[in-house]
């Protein structure tokens, strides 16, 4: 079994989703390669062979060329599986690289059975077990689903690759997230709320169980695209990571990328009407309940206290 | 301009969910059904391109048994112009390569230039669908836009990446984007519009005409996953609740010292 690692970088950072790839290999004792548009100047921990694209050259962003590359990547080492993180990165050019290929991609793997891939349904609320019909198969990966993403040992055999297509999409650049306003990463308490809130009258109620409990308050992604709370307060992957002594989920499902940014969480309490929600997974105490009426009773009475 | 939006009806992730007979799926009884909430973001900006463009005509496609029309005609009414409904009672059980086949089919010769789909789907979710409709068809395409922006010929985008970067990139139509959450402000269609939609164009075609690829991969079986966390479920009256909460509070955290 020979398998494809497609490791990320940016700005000429590696990505730690880099080494879940190598954690993935070692767990389905996979021989390994890897695949990287970055920098020589940062290389990858990797032990082994390193199929390096300058992304001076190239680009960070540019899914026609890479996707040549890989395929040139493929054609050389004839691997059995090419893996992905399931990021903006890899779902963006998984689906090309399986398409060019004629093979299986199974998507946001979080475990193998027997050859077999286990994948969420319904906001994880299901499993699917997947049979790929190919022989060769492409995966992305569900970040943190397979080991740490520390640091392994090891300078890798680099060989250096280019193209010379231009590719169709025309990279411009990035833009940082606005910054300012409050640090989540500082506050031991904090309390946030999802679209089970209802509507924007209601943030403030969870305001107050957050000042009740000396903290701050928060929010899923869905209350902050509505501009119910500004963006620095979003908990997740597309906003910040966070590990309070104690985390408050109100009216929040629980979906994979509202977890990853909290699930660390020292202590977690969740609110939410639905028994089911995958919130419950995480949490310590899940409290079924309307959060209308639990919240405010909560915050009295820990302010009579 | 031709526009093509693709959207899916799944259910709504709160909903109780039971297993089907087969196994393979959930069982569609007993479920309340809605537009995929990224193909809402999808159809906005269908809407919002022709808004602005003045001239143009959006066709919104789905794939599904009869009773997809029902989100299809919301998407008539926010503001597509003429459905394409794709009959498949079986669609459920399709990969992402056949559901973009049956797409890519439709699509082929239409010269649609900008082809919207949702970044992923809720219940499926494989992120794919879109992607393989642009390569079938040689399109350049983008995923995961929570910007867009259409000028004199170019597209400009924002991709969202992880910790709230963003890419810019420009291309030029053709080319498909797969829309992430908050790209836009979905619209609710207002009452005079739900009437007008009733009167827009809702073709039907048998998934037949259209499948010709055989599926790369199967569901050997769906299943709830086994529970890990082995948190306390409180359930009952909030007074008793919320003294039981500031109880454990006390016990096991710090923050109420
Ligand atoms: C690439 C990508 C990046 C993303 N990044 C993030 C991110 O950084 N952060 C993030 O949060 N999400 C992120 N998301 C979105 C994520 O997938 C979910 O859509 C989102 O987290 C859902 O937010 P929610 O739980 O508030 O809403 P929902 O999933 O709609 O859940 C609402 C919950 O409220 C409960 N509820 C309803 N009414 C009540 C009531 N009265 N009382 C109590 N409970 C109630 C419901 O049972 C439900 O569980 C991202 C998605 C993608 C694809
Ligand atoms: N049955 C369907 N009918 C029409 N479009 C679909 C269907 N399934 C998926 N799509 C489109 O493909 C996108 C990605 O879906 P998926 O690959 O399943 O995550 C969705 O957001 C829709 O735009």
């Amino acid at each position: 079994m020979k398998i494809l690692l497609i490791a990320e970088s940016r700005e000429g950072k590696i990505l730690g989703g880099s080494y879940e790839l190598l954690a993935f290999a070692e767990k389905i004792q996979a021989e390994s390669v890897m695949f990287l548009v970055g920098g020589e100047s940062a290389l990858p921990s990797y032990p082994g062979k390193l199929y390096l694209a300058e992304a001076a050259a190239v680009g960070e962003y540019n899914p026609d060329v890479h996707r040549e590359l890989i395929l040139a990547v493929v054609a050389a080492e004839k691997p059995d599986m090419v893996a992905f993180c399931h990021s903006s990165y890899g779902w963006d050019l998984a689906p090309r690289v399986a398409y060019a290929l004629q093979a299986a991609q199974v998507s946001e793997v979080v475990e193998v059975v027997d050859g077999t891939f286990m994948v969420p349904v319904c906001n994880a609320k299901l499993r699917r077990q997947v049979k790929p019909a190919t022989a060769l198969v492409v995966v992305t990966l569900q970040a943190g689903a397979f080991g740490s993403s520390e640091e392994p040992a090891g300078t890798p055999t680099v060989e250096k690759i280019s193209a010379t297509s231009a590719g169709r999409v025309e990279f411009v650049g990035y833009e940082q997230a606005a910054g300012g306003g409050v640090d989540l990463g500082k506050a031991q308490v904090i309390v946030s709320a999802g679209r089970g809130i209802g509507k924007p009258e209601n943030v403030a109620m969870v305001a107050e169980l957050a000042k009740a409990l000396g903290g701050e308050y928060g929010a899923s992604r869905p209350v902050v695209d509505a501009e119910w709370v500004e963006h620095n307060r979003q908990v997740g992957t597309t906003g910040q990571s966070v590990s309070p002594k104690l985390y408050v989920a109100c009216g929040i499902s629980g979906a994979i990328q509202h977890l990853a940014g909290m699930k660390k969480s020292e202590f977690i309490l969740a609110v939410n009407t639905d028994r089911d929600a995958p919130i419950g997974e995480v949490a310590d105490v899940l409290v079924v309940a309307d959060l209308k009426q639990f919240v405010p009773v909560l915050t009295e009475k820990l302010k009579a206290r | 301009m031709k526009i093509l939006v693709c959207i899916k009806q799944v259910p709504d992730m709160e909903s109780k969910f039971k297993i089907d007979s087969a196994g393979t799926w959930y069982a569609k009884t007993d479920l309340a059904w809605r537009m995929n909430e990224y193909d809402e973001y999808a159809v906005e900006q269908a809407v919002q391109l022709k808004e602005q463009l003045k001239e143009a005509d959006i066709t919104v496609l789905c794939i599904g048994g009869d009773q997809v029309k029902e989100t299809m005609k919301k998407a008539l009414a926010m503001g597509c112009d003429r459905g394409a409904h794709i009959a498949d009672d079986a669609a459920a059980g399709r990969e992402p390569l056949q559901i973009a086949a049956m797409i890519a089919e439709y699509a082929r010769d239409k010269e649609f230039a900008v082809i919207f789909t949702g970044m992923q789907s809720q219940d499926r979710g494989s992120a794919q669908v879109g992607l393989l409709v642009a390569e079938m068809l040689g399109l350049p395409a983008v995923t995961t836009v929570v910007q867009f922006a259409y000028d004199a010929g170019t597209v400009t985008a924002r991709r969202e990446l992880e910790g709230g970067v963003k890419a810019v990139v420009k291309m030029t139509p053709p080319l498909l984007i797969t829309c992430q959450l908050g790209l836009n402000t979905p619209r609710y269609p207002t009452l005079p519009n739900i009437m007008k939609a009733k009167k827009k164009e809702l073709l039907t075609i048998p998934a037949e005409q259209l499948l010709k690829v055989e599926a790369r991969q199967e569901t050997v079986k769906i299943a709830f996953p086994e529970k890990k966390g082995g948190g306390v479920v409180l359930e009952g009256d909030v007074a008793d609740l919320a003294d039981q909460v500031i109880k454990i509070l006390k016990e096991k955290t710090a923050v109420l010292a």
